[in-house]
């Protein structure tokens, strides 16, 4: 079995796995990082959305082998302290009802502010459209990103 | 005294915690535990069950820390999400809890002070001897006031006197779920814990025939391949399940069982009919059209007034089996010994898993603890917890302590559907425009949608309300507001046909009806309060300045009476290269008082996307008993750039005992959604989903 060393959050980690295993699943089961979470398996919820050298993927579809050198920030590693402008932005408009598809909307919403400070509701729309919130948060969410924009 | 830490700091004493009663403990420095009795599945009940024990104790809500309590049902009462009802049912136990405890900590403070209890008053975790201004915190009189006999009258706040109760107070568990900390049920894992998956017949109306695991036995992690059954001899209401025999895969980590799991052969036979989604169709229009069931109410004789009416409006309206879709799989830490159990994880029905997995185990329910975590979604699914036997009927298996999740293949193609639905309404007008007659012939797979002494039974002499339920093999079961999910939407969308015939304004003609129910009701079992149900209607019209046309922006309104709330709702539509785009929905809600301004903001807004979500672009098919879609490549679910733009959001400012909002906000929205939709396209929509049907001709009828 191969074993990888992996940049995680800013730390090198080990993990003895396949190579096919989803970066998800090493996250979650042999890294302790349960924060990414399992929702549909084949890339069309989001719910496991981290960041692979500051770009959103879906981890769930994303082979351990394919990580190599690239830095991988989950959203245990998005800030130190929680206080992200994301994270705070969702804080401020109460985002969550479940709770459940947040962390990987967050990661969605981050790489969006990331690559385009100031989006509109069209820039907004497609960033976020592969991540799917079951309870329907979706004005909240569009709100607070637009709070986070502001306060970036 | 139930815990003491020596983790302080020097210069403090150090903390002593007292358990005042089951819904609280306090320690010596003023820090405020609350237990949360229910299970949390998004619909905020963790924040705002507690903060109304913290309002009646009278403390900062800061100093409070809440945790989720443990299936204990000697201590609390109805620890299940379901029907709206947590807070409905909670409101008086939580307050007694909070204002007792207050009046324990008061009398300890009186007694040290050697003064009547009388002549203090408190604020904020302070007692204050009004006579000379002494204080004292909750902590400083913590420990002498769990010796204080349990006073068994206690004197609740009038709601002019609450200070936080209808704040808006963000979640508790808001910080946690930012930063991804582990929270639900997939999250919880214990050392030596075996991970397992299932395999269940790939259509219902199958059973499992044989199965060659040889492959699989030899891949890397995987333990072992065995079969269960869960059947239980005396199942309750939550434990509908079509698949009781199941193929087990148990191994070291998800993704090594995953794989196993699909290099097993099964062979599966048919054991039952197969049923598809056209049979199912043709039985529906049967029994709607021309089948006989049970007539539930009949006022007056509506037949023959409709035979010599001036006007008749006949229309059916169907809808599809929904999945529930929780975003979080279905899963359960499950830790069977010999003699007990441990069952930890995501449900609804918490005192009814332990009742069956007690049955299937065949241990004490004194020896099994239930758990209950953070749900990643319920709306209904979580009520049936067969994947709760699963886990415990692995676990007893093997011996070990296993955590059971299903992929989103099994979760969505195992069942417990919202059945699929057909009414046909008829109802007759003098030539004023008055309505006579009204009556609703309601089906479905298995049962009929319609609730016989709700509106607009009350409001019509001549009325009638008949169930032909349709039996079908596929399992089916509550869902957010069940029934009320779809008979809103159809009755709202025929109110407003009727309306037009009528000649009047959409809410005009509903007031008119609400008018009747109040003055001079029809029948005695009116399920509804005509005052409250008009009041929401009113509140809307004045909200979204209905009477107001604004050019390009088509609406339609809709009210609902459901889980003991009311709401009233406006779609506004506008046209954008030919598609339909909802710029606002206008929601005015009478939910008695509101507890938490914030998360019922919130429920009625997820409430509204839902419902327009599922109405607009959510079904499964079938074809030979197996589901059509398994995925959300193939299962449509409402996604950011189909959600409404805005949602505006009132309530009616009441001193009623809170109702339920976790689905009042669902079912109206839709038969609003329908009536815009025909303002803009000049065409009525019957059939759900509504943008996913080419053809809007009666389908059924």
């Amino acid at each position: 079995m191969p074993a990888y060393t992996l940049s995680i959050n800013g730390e090198e980690r080990e993990v003895d796995v396949t190579n096919d295993t989803p970066l998800l699943w090493v996250l979650r089961e042999h890294l302790n990082l349960p924060g990414t979470k399992f929702g549909c398996g084949i890339s069309q919820c989001g719910a496991c959305t981290v960041h692979v050298d500051g770009r959103p993927i879906r981890s769930c579809s994303y082979p351990v082998s394919s990580v190599g050198d690239s830095e991988v920030t989950t959203i245990e590693g998005l800030s130190e302290n929680g206080d992200h402008p994301v994270q705070q932005a969702w804080l401020e408009h109460d985002v969550p009802q479940c709770g459940y598809c947040q962390a990987g909307q967050i990661m969605s919403a981050a790489a969006l502010l990331k690559s385009n400070p100031n989006p509109t509701d069209a820039d907004i729309d497609s960033a976020m459209n592969g991540n799917l919130c079951r309870c329907g948060t979706y004005i909240r969410i569009k709100r607070a990103i637009k709070t986070a924009a502001q306060n970036a | 005294m139930i815990g003491f830490s020596w983790m302080s700091c020097s210069t403090e004493e150090p903390l002593a915690v007292y358990d005042v009663n089951a819904y609280l403990k306090i320690d010596n420095r003023g820090g405020v535990t609350i237990f949360s009795p229910n299970p949390e599945i998004g619909q905020n009940v963790k924040t705002s069950m507690p903060l109304i024990v913290a309002e009646e104790l009278d403390v900062d809500w800061d100093r409070v820390t809440v945790e989720q309590a443990p299936l204990n049902t000697e201590k609390y009462n109805r620890q299940l999400a379901g029907g709206s009802q947590s807070i409905r049912q909670g409101w008086d136990s939580l307050r007694t809890a909070g204002a007792t405890a207050k009046m324990m900590l008061v009398t300890a403070a009186a007694n040290r002070w050697g003064v009547s209890p009388n002549q203090l008053k408190t604020e904020k975790g302070v007692i204050t001897n009004t006579a000379n201004g002494e204080t004292l915190t909750y902590g400083d009189v913590a420990s002498e006031a769990v010796d204080v006999p349990i006073p068994s009258d206690v004197t609740l706040k009038s709601p002019d006197d609450f200070t936080l109760i209808g704040n808006r107070i963000k979640n508790v568990d808001g910080e946690e779920i930012v930063t991804g900390k582990p929270l639900f049920g997939i999250d919880f894992k214990r050392e030596g814990m075996v991970h397992a998956m299932i395999i269940h017949p790939p259509a219902f109306g199958m059973s499992l025939k044989s199965y060659d695991d040889s492959e699989a036995r030899s891949m890397p992690g995987v333990q072992d391949i065995f079969t269960i059954n869960t059947s239980i001899d005396e199942p309750q209401w939550s434990d509908v399940n079509a698949f009781n025999e199941l193929l087990v895969i148990t191994g070291d980590s998800t993704w090594e069982v995953m794989k196993a799991k699909r290099a097993i052969n099964v062979e599966w036979e048919a054991t039952g009919e197969l049923e598809n989604t056209s049979g199912h169709n043709n039985k529906l229009a049967e029994a709607v059209n021309n089948g006989s069931g049970e007539i539930a109410r009949q006022d007056g004789n509506p037949d023959s007034v409709a035979n010599s009416a001036a006007t008749i409006v006949e229309r059916t309206y169907t809808a599809p089996f929904i999945a529930h879709n929780t975003l979080e799989p279905m899963n359960f830490f499950a830790d069977v010994k010999e003699n007990s159990a441990e069952l930890i994880g995501p449900i609804q029905t918490p005192e009814q898993l332990r009742a069956s997995a007690s049955q299937l185990l065949g241990i004490s329910e004194d020896n099994i603890r239930v758990d209950m975590t953070r749900m990643g979604g319920g709306f209904g699914r979580r009520l049936y917890g067969n994947f709760g036997l699963e886990a415990a009927a692995i676990s007893q298996q093997i011996g070990a302590p296993v955590r059971l999740l299903y992929t989103r293949e099994d979760d969505m193609t195992q069942g417990t559907y919202r059945p699929a639905y057909a009414i046909k309404y008829k109802a007759s007008l003098d030539e004023d425009g008055n309505m006579l007659s009204f009556q609703a012939r309601g089906t479905g797979m298995s049962e009929s949608p319609l609730f016989a002494n709700r509106f607009p039974a009350g409001t019509v002499d001549h009325y009638s309300s008949e169930n032909i339920p349709v039996q079908t093999n596929i399992s089916t079961g509550a869902w957010r507001a069940p029934r009320s999910n779809f008979t809103a939407g159809a009755e709202q969308a025929f109110i407003d046909e009727v309306a037009e015939a009528a000649g009047k304004d959409p809410i005009d003609f509903r007031l008119e009806l609400f008018e009747r129910a109040m003055s001079n009701p029809v029948g005695s079992d009116n399920d509804y309060d005509p005052a409250r149900y008009a009041g929401v209607l009113k509140l809307v019209r004045e909200k979204s300045s209905w009477d107001t046309e604004t050019p390009g922006v088509y609406r339609g309104v809709s009210a609902y009476y459901c889980h003991n709330s009311y709401v009233a709702q406006v779609v506004d539509l506008e046209m954008v290269n030919d598609q339909p785009r909802i710029k606002k929905v206008w929601c005015a809600v009478d939910c008695g008082i509101v507890v938490n301004l914030e998360g019922a903001l919130n429920q009625v807004e997820g409430g509204a996307i839902d419902g327009l979500g599922h109405a607009l672009y959510s079904e499964l098919t079938f074809e030979d008993g197996a589901p059509n879609a398994s995925n959300f490549d193939n299962y449509r679910l409402i996604r950011t750039n189909e959600a409404p733009l805005d949602i505006e959001t009132h309530f009616v400012q009441s001193q009623i005992h809170p109702t339920g909002l976790g689905e009042p906000g669902l079912p109206p929205v839709i038969g609003a959604y329908a009536n815009a939709l025909y303002k803009a396209t000049g065409q009525r929509y019957y059939n759900q989903p509504f943008l996913m049907r080419e053809e809007q001709v009666e389908t059924i009828g």
